[in-house]
């Protein structure tokens, strides 16, 4: 068994508002080992960027409140000051963010930036440090990496900025790099390549990698395991295998009915799971998901437990329907030919 | 790069030109000026006024009367109507006046306009952010003509206290701290709604800053606070507040702070200029104009240049 980097256990974020208190994470739980890929999926409002950023240190604020406890290499990074998690941003765990084009700062040149992530951490002069941005540049596929690194990011197109955040973000060689909905501001084509990078350099940098996506298509490829997350909570949790091929929570149905396919007939290439996410402030009582749930029915409003209910173990869900019940109608949802969507 | 200096500067003719001819529209519109009577005094004849009229060239079309005026203007020959005294040499006497008082007070309003937005910004919410707005509220609404009467009432010579000595201006070579010290009252008067309203707008731009991505890059790469703060937080909303100086400053420097000038009696551009309005005296006017154009327009070059220095989005590559 490998080194076990990361635990989360039991972590809840929430933020209290003018209109009551916001559970945007809610009792998750995942474990992370050097060398894997665990993907967070879910819609917007699930809860999956607030669990990341939290691992970051990013959403600390008066108003928010976290419980639970998330371990890096063993200890407890919500108990850490402000300070002493300084030491670990960018440095043990690194960041990508959704939008690269408005991820960095346009007043700075692109080696600027990644040397500044560099010298916060290593005590290095500005040459060696620059070039390290240059070998770090071209590791990550920037043609012409020496005299690209003093352009301006106006200067790089959409996948090229993303490139260069991922260059920032492994710049001081982090243990674990988490890259929260990468793809989704870039084309289709550079999004294969950028999942592609991201897996390499995960070799490459003998690192584990959390990959926050909205698509399961984008973690299809490099994910190990997957979380699916709704309002907040983790609702299903399964190798990548179990999870696509046999999904166990009517919401998985849904993200994958969701991906577009080619090979259905015209109408039906595209499915949209109805309705839209809970209030994350006044959520349903019982399963989160009963109301947009059409398999829904009275124990729905006992809110079933993450647990076991498979014969592969590991393979967690949360939903009272049998698994018989469940095998012989997710392919309604999945890949559908009445157009009834989950 | 010289496309954009020269393309800036037939630009800034263009408007200077516009400008006086607007005055001088203005002038010969409004009812009530008849300059010859002016020149003429109290108890002229009818044929002293009609010579006088024609010997001015009052009596000729408007446009040959601006011609004239600009031909004057730029050789330096224009007269005041009233008193006969050189526009030229009357404006170069209030220069170091105006120009000790713009600086001055330029530095004090820049330093704690830029002090007052980074702290209300930095406890935002909290009690010390509330008090900077209070105070930079009531900085902003305080006419100037109004605190500088009281300020000089009560503190200066003459006054409640004397600390400072009380108006007029005193060379800085004659007597340096002579003109330091009749220069602080000024400086603060006219400093305060500036202070207010620059700590505003800095406030404003911080906060909109902090919640940019890179801001969030930033603290993602570990960056102390200060860093944050500085690099990237201050370096893109100080930007604004460029603007906002250079135009500022030019319209103080050309003779725009009528109102501190005149209160403190400092015979300044600006005080000159309230004189010329109140006698109706248009020659001074068309100069002061001219005077406070040329340096809000050279200064909006400037901070246009200062600009693409400071964000490369709008630096020609």
């Amino acid at each position: 068994m490998s080194e076990r980097l990361l635990e989360v256990d039991d972590l809840s974020v929430h933020f209290s508002t003018v209109d009551g208190t916001v559970k945007a994470v809610d009792g998750v739980s995942f474990e992370l080992e050097r060398g894997k890929v665990l993907g967070i999926v879910g819609e917007s409002g699930s809860g999956k960027s607030v669990t990341a950023m939290t691992l970051m240190g990013l959403t600390r604020d008066v108003n928010a409140h976290f419980g639970g406890e998330v371990r890096f290499k063993g200890r407890d990074l919500l108990a850490l000051s402000d300070a002493e998690m300084q030491d670990y941003r960018g440095n043990e765990i690194g960041m990508i963010f959704q939008d690269p084009m408005t991820s960095l700062n346009p007043v700075y040149r692109i080696g600027e930036q990644i040397v500044e992530a560099i010298q916060a951490h290593d005590k290095v002069d500005k040459r060696q440090a620059k070039k390290r941005a240059v070998e770090l540049l071209k590791q990550v596929g920037i043609p012409n990496p020496e005299s690209r690194v003093d352009d301006f990011p106006h200067q790089f197109s959409g996948g090229m900025r993303q490139r260069a955040m991922i260059a920032m973000a492994l710049s001081c060689n982090p243990d674990v790099l988490i890259a929260d909905e990468p793809t989704t501001a870039l084309d289709v084509t550079i999004q294969a390549q950028i999942i592609e990078l991201i897996s390499r350099l995960k070799d490459d940098f003998n690192s584990a990698v959390i990959m926050i996506t909205h698509d399961l298509g984008v973690v299809a490829d490099i994910a190990d395991e997957i979380l699916v997350m709704y309002a907040g909570r983790v609702v299903e949790r399964a190798e990548k295998r179990d999870l696509f091929y046999d999904p166990q929570m009517p919401y998985t149905w849904g993200l994958l009915g969701s991906i577009p396919r080619l090979d259905r007939p015209k109408p039906e290439r595209l499915h949209s799971i109805k309705g839209a996410p809970p209030s994350v402030i006044n959520a349903p009582a019982g399963c989160k998901f009963r109301p947009r749930c059409p398999h829904a029915f009275e124990k729905c409003v006992e809110e079933p437990a993450l647990e076991n209910r498979v014969e592969k173990p590991g393979h967690l869900d949360r939903c009272w329907l049998d698994v018989e019940y469940k095998r012989a109608h997710r392919d309604a949802t999945i890949s559908s030919n009445t157009g009834e969507a989950a | 790069m010289a496309t954009f200096l020269v393309r800036r500067t037939i630009g800034a003719i263009l408007v200077c030109i516009a400008v006086t001819f607007i005055v001088f529209l203005i002038f010969i519109v409004v009812p009530g000026g008849d300059p010859a009577q002016r020149i003429a005094g109290k108890n002229a004849t009818p044929q002293n006024i009609i010579n006088i009229r024609h010997s001015w060239g009052f009596d000729q079309p408007f446009y040959t009367q601006y011609w004239d005026m600009l031909k004057k203007m730029f050789g330096g020959n224009l007269v005041s109507y009233t008193n006969q005294q050189n526009v030229l040499t009357q404006i170069v006497q209030g220069m170091p006046a105006t120009f000790s008082l713009t600086v001055g007070a330029g530095v004090i309003w820049l330093f704690f306009g830029i002090l007052a937005g980074v702290l209300s910004a930095m406890t935002a919410g909290r009690l010390s952010d509330r008090v900077i707005t209070v105070l930079a509220l009531i900085g902003i609404s305080m006419p100037v003509f109004w605190l500088g009467i009281v300020t000089r009432y009560y503190l200066a010579e003459g006054g409640l206290v004397s600390w400072f000595p009380d108006g007029e201006y005193v060379g800085i070579l004659q007597s340096p701290s002579q003109w330091f010290s009749h220069m602080i009252l000024p400086w603060l008067v006219l400093a305060v709604l500036f202070i207010g309203f620059y700590g505003r707008v800095l406030r404003g731009n911080i906060l909109d800053t902090i919640n940019e991505d890179y801001v969030r890059t930033a603290k993602s790469k570990g960056l102390t606070p200060r860093r944050i703060m500085v690099k990237h937080v201050l370096r893109t909303s100080l930007i604004p507040i460029i603007t906002l100086f250079g135009l500022d400053f030019a319209a103080v420097l050309g003779g725009g702070a009528i109102l501190t000038e005149t209160v403190f009696d400092l015979h300044g551009v600006g005080q000159y200029a309230a004189l010329s309005i109140n006698n109706f005296d248009l020659p001074p006017i068309m100069g002061v104009t001219m005077y406070g154009a040329f340096f809000i327009v050279g200064f909006s070059m400037l901070v246009d240049l200062f600009y693409a220095y400071l964000d490369p989005r709008i630096r020609p590559t």
